[in-house]
């Protein structure tokens, strides 16, 4: 066993070209903008996944169609079936597929491969759709995905997308504008007819644990017809009708504006921003939809109501949590910054306060109101890595952290409790049951008796 | 390779593979040496998703730094990125070693990166510089495991220095779990020959809770016994499939003389016996009385559990050395395993398995190379086997088809502890034994109309 190490984390300095990315609100710090999107710093230990991953959360959720990564094996293994999304019906989302790339084919190119894998993958497994991610590997030997795509398309009777998603062309961000582009290519080719007036797409919900199915039973009950989820429990033919709803309502404002923003212009259908983590922000995103149709005043009175009922059959369980959690200080950090404002709403309903805010894709305007939002004393980060997470969740002394699967062990390290707000939770965080779910994962995590035993408690010997 | 009863087609799409991309074996290695930093010269997301994936089954923190290519990298080269890169992660974690892999991208444009190296030393001055082990990865070329074996390989190359023989053992023990580590540590101290096990991250990626953030963790196999494995007396490697011309102890009896010994995994009384008669002729000591009692409690649980287990049929699958081992230890309790699948493709793997199994071909053991869970899921209606044996990777397959599973090796994450089960030696056998027959135990139980309370 080795002597103490040197224990000097808390002395760590900032690397270089990182320093701007961070930011303490305090009384004399100075004013001017957070840097972000930017790429990762090269030899940071980044958070950060790929364009690749960016266009793979995305699509992932899609059930009726294939996914197939084009490259070597790596990419599409680590992506099988790592997120929480589920489907009501087919289930091929869950299935990794990959054209696996050998040396000789990286050397005379791999579009045959492709060709061949799609062939056999469409013939044995019928899909609706297809989807083709390249890969790095797959931008730098070239490969015209588009034309095999294009060829296998005209030949077996399916829209076949290519995402152009090589893992170096940028940040997760641009992942999901290739993603938004294969949706756009559907968009439009299905028939409107059925679809209601009082109708809307819900956009950037992945049905993480079945989440899309609450938000779409509130709306439902407020009498609107949800045409298509984008892509929660996503199929192929509602995605190609969905230009007949009247709205789109975008949550993880990060992933589908760009979709959104395309609809509009192209379709007329205008678009609300909303969130449906904590009961602030889910109440919100009923009411701003119910406002859009004025006509109906019967639909506020339905969200109303919903609203009502929710709160007050959680609203007990709640003050328990609240009562317990008062004066305990949580640290956050995410993918998506709009996911911290919801968080921050969440955590103040029970009595915490946030002390570290972060995102790895926030954008200028997002930190711009994450400064504005956040208490004297907050620290905000874009894009961090692990030395400087656990820097500031010591020095602030954070009860809690909320993060993703990377995050995790750093807490559990560092003895800090932890609630898995990523991709691959099995648990509903949305809509008002969501908000008790998070709510008691919370209390069980941060009032868990194990935290005595940690060395910062003085716990260990 | 055996064909027969095969129901497999050829096809071009791997689905759902049977196997990781080989950066992700060299990062595991590196993770082993004392004070070492992983980083990964290629683009951000393999660094990530390779850290996601390792977290997923070891539970603790991993840093692999990259490189970070962007478009221009990928156009003019990955110098810039991998210089700025190497100062970065200097600074920041202050490492006495880099372990540099690369990833497809950085092969691809073919990065010269011991020469990026030279020049990096060259501009920053050799004096405080960390030593960079370097490991050239590319996915397309083999699967994690042969990542794995390169990184161990070149720290080896990079440390060893030859000299006058020392009374010392080397052990590359492969790709096993941090409870084998242990395991083999603490009986290689029994021995009392001092002695270096590469890699180690036994407490590295199964440690204590912390106080302050480690940048690295505590552990690992500390470099100046990486330095004397050059002047050791021998060296015992584990691996069937492991050549010498690609395995670190291979180099070493090139190089410098040292004796190499190769041998399967230890698992099942047969093989391990082997490694105790390798250990009682190189260190001239007999074996310790503890493992005579190991031993023991062994052959008689053997005796005890026998007929729950004899001409059961299991399917096998995972990284060929452990698969071939398994297989072995299968058949001395009397279970077929009627498939034994790999989704690696070293050529050596049936060749192999004939020498532990010479009966291979008579019980119509399927010995599969390069396969991927699809294949082994239609081998599976066709073969009905009683249970699976595997890692977690298994799960989708087990529960469709109705096929318990009993987990072992890389990764587990649908599970807790992966990190700590034993495979190895009387005690990992043991483990596994215990657990193979309460899987046939409870399957019974459970599907007895009567619901029996003893066995
Ligand atoms: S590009 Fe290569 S190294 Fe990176 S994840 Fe894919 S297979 Fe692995
Ligand atoms: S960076 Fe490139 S190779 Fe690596 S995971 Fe992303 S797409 Fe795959």
């Amino acid at each position: 066993m080795k002597g103490k190490e040197v224990m000097d984390t808390q002395n760590i300095s900032l690397l270089e070209g990182r320093q701007k990315q961070v930011y303490e609100k305090t009384a004399g710090a100075p004013e001017g903008d957070i840097a972000c999107e930017k790429t990762s710093l090269s030899g940071s230990v980044s958070q950060r996944a790929c364009v690749f991953c960016g266009s793979r959360v995305v699509l992932y959720p899609v059930a009726d169609a294939i996914h197939i990564v084009h490259g070597p094996i790596g990419c599409a293994a680590y992506t099988w079936d790592i997120r929480g999304a589920v489907s009501s019906g087919p289930e091929l989302h869950r299935l990794s597929f990959s054209s696996d790339l050998q040396e000789m084919d990286v050397i005379y190119g791999g579009e045959k491969k492709l060709y061949k894998s799609l062939i056999e993958l469409i013939d044995q497994y019928q899909p609706k759709a297809a989807f083709i991610y390249s890969t790095c590997i797959i931008g730098l030997i070239g490969d015209d995905i588009d034309a095999v795509c294009k060829k296998v398309a005209k030949e077996k009777g399916i829209p076949v997308l290519p995402v152009h998603s090589e893992g170096f062309k940028g940040t997760k961000k641009d992942g999901y504008k290739a993603a938004c582009n294969a949706l756009m290519k559907l968009i439009g080719q299905g028939s409107t007819e059925g679809i209601s007036k009082y109708s809307i797409n819900i956009l950037g919900e992945f049905n993480l644990a079945g989440e899309a199915w609450i938000i779409r039973e509130y709306y439902e009950k407020m009498g609107i017809q949800v045409v298509a989820t984008m892509t929660g429990d996503g199929r192929i033919d509602d995605i190609r009708r969905s230009h007949g709803a009247s709205l789109n309502v975008v949550q993880c404002s990060g992933s589908m504006t760009t979709l959104a923003k395309e609809m509009e212009e192209k379709y007329g259908i205008p678009y609300i921003r909303v969130s449906y983590f904590g009961f602030e922000d889910m109440s919100k995103s009923l009411y701003d939809v119910a406002q859009h149709f004025p006509e109906r005043p019967d639909i506020m009175e339905k969200a109303k109501e919903i609203v009502r009922d929710e709160i007050k059959q959680y609203y007990p369980e709640m003050q328990k949590f609240k009562a317990a959690l008062t004066g305990k200080k949580a640290a956050i950090y995410v993918g998506g910054a709009f996911k911290t404002f919801s968080l921050i709403k969440a955590l103040r309903t029970v009595g915490m306060s946030v002390v570290l805010a972060g995102s790895q894709t926030g954008n200028k305007q997002d930190y711009k109101n994450l400064k504005e939002m956040c208490d004297e004393g907050t620290v905000i980060v874009d894009d961090s890595n692990p030395v400087e997470l656990s820097k500031f969740i010591l020095e602030k002394e954070a009860d809690l952290l909320i993060g993703g699967v990377k995050e995790r062990p750093i807490a559990f390290k560092l003895g800090v409790a932890f609630c898995d707000h990523n991709h691959e939770r099995k648990i509903p965080l949305a809509g008002f049951i969501g908000m008790y779910y998070f709510a008691k994962e919370v209390y069980e995590s941060v009032m868990s008796p194990v935290w005595q035993f940690a060395p910062r408690k003085g716990g260990v010997k | 390779m055996t064909t027969n009863a095969s129901t497999m087609t050829a096809k071009t799409a791997t689905q759902n593979a049977c196997k990781l991309c080989t950066p992700l074996g060299a990062c595991l290695a590196f993770r082993g040496i004392e004070k070492c930093v992983p980083f990964l010269h290629g683009s951000q997301g393999c660094a990530t998703y390779i850290r996601r994936y390792l977290i997923s089954h070891y539970k603790e923190p991993i840093d692999i730094a990259s490189s970070n290519f962007n478009e221009e990298t990928a156009v003019f080269g990955g110098s810039h990125n991998l210089k700025l890169g190497l100062k970065n992660v200097t600074q920041q974690y202050k490492p006495q070693v880099i372990g540099i892999a690369t990833t497809c991208l950085s092969e691809t444009i073919g990065d010269d990166v011991p020469m990026i190296l030279k020049d990096y030393k060259a501009i920053m001055g050799e004096a405080d510089l960390p030593t960079m082990i370097f490991a050239s990865t590319p996915s397309y070329t083999g699967s994690h495991i042969d990542g794995f074996h390169t990184a161990v390989r070149s720290a080896v190359q990079t440390f060893a220095t030859g000299g006058a023989k020392k009374n010392m053992l080397n052990l590359f023990s492969g790709m096993i779990s941090p409870a084998d580590i242990r395991y083999l540590k603490e009986i290689l101290k029994e021995f009392g020959m001092p002695f270096m096990l590469l890699p180690d991250y036994s407490q590295t990626l199964d440690g204590g809770p912390w106080g302050e953030y480690h940048r690295i963790p505590p552990g690992g196999t500390p470099t100046s016994a990486i330095a004397d494995s050059g002047s050791a007396a021998a060296s015992i490697e584990f691996g069937s499939t492991l050549e010498a011309k690609k395995s670190a102890a291979g180099y070493l009896e090139e190089t410098f003389g040292v004796p190499r010994h190769s041998m399967p995994l230890p698992i099942g009384i047969k093989a391990t016996d082997r490694f105790f008669a390798l250990l009682e002729e190189l260190t001239e000591k007999p074996m310790p009385e503890k493992y005579e009692d190991e031993r023991r409690r062994l052959v008689d649980a053997y005796a005890d559990g026998h007929k729950y287990v004899f001409g059961r049929k299991a399917i096998l699958y995972g990284e060929e050395d452990l698969v071939i081992s398994m297989a072995a230890f299968l058949r001395e309790i009397g279970v077929v395993p009627v498939l034994c699948a790999s989704g690696g493709k070293s050529g050596l793997m049936k060749k192999r398995m004939l020498e532990l199994i010479p009966d291979l071909e008579e019980l119509e053991i399927q010995v599969r190379e390069g396969v991927d869970f699809v294949d082994i899921e239609n081998e599976a209606k066709v073969l009905k086997p009683d249970f699976l044996i595997g890692n977690s990777k298994g799960f989708t397959m087990s529960r469709k088809n109705e096929l318990q599973l009993i987990r072992i090796g890389f990764p587990i994450h649908d599970r807790f502890g992966g990190q700590r089960l034993h495979h190895l030696g009387y005690k990992g056998t043991q483990e596994l034994f215990d657990r193979i027959v309460n899987t046939v135990i409870e399957y019974r139980q459970n599907s007895s109309p009567v619901g029996y309370t003893y066995i």
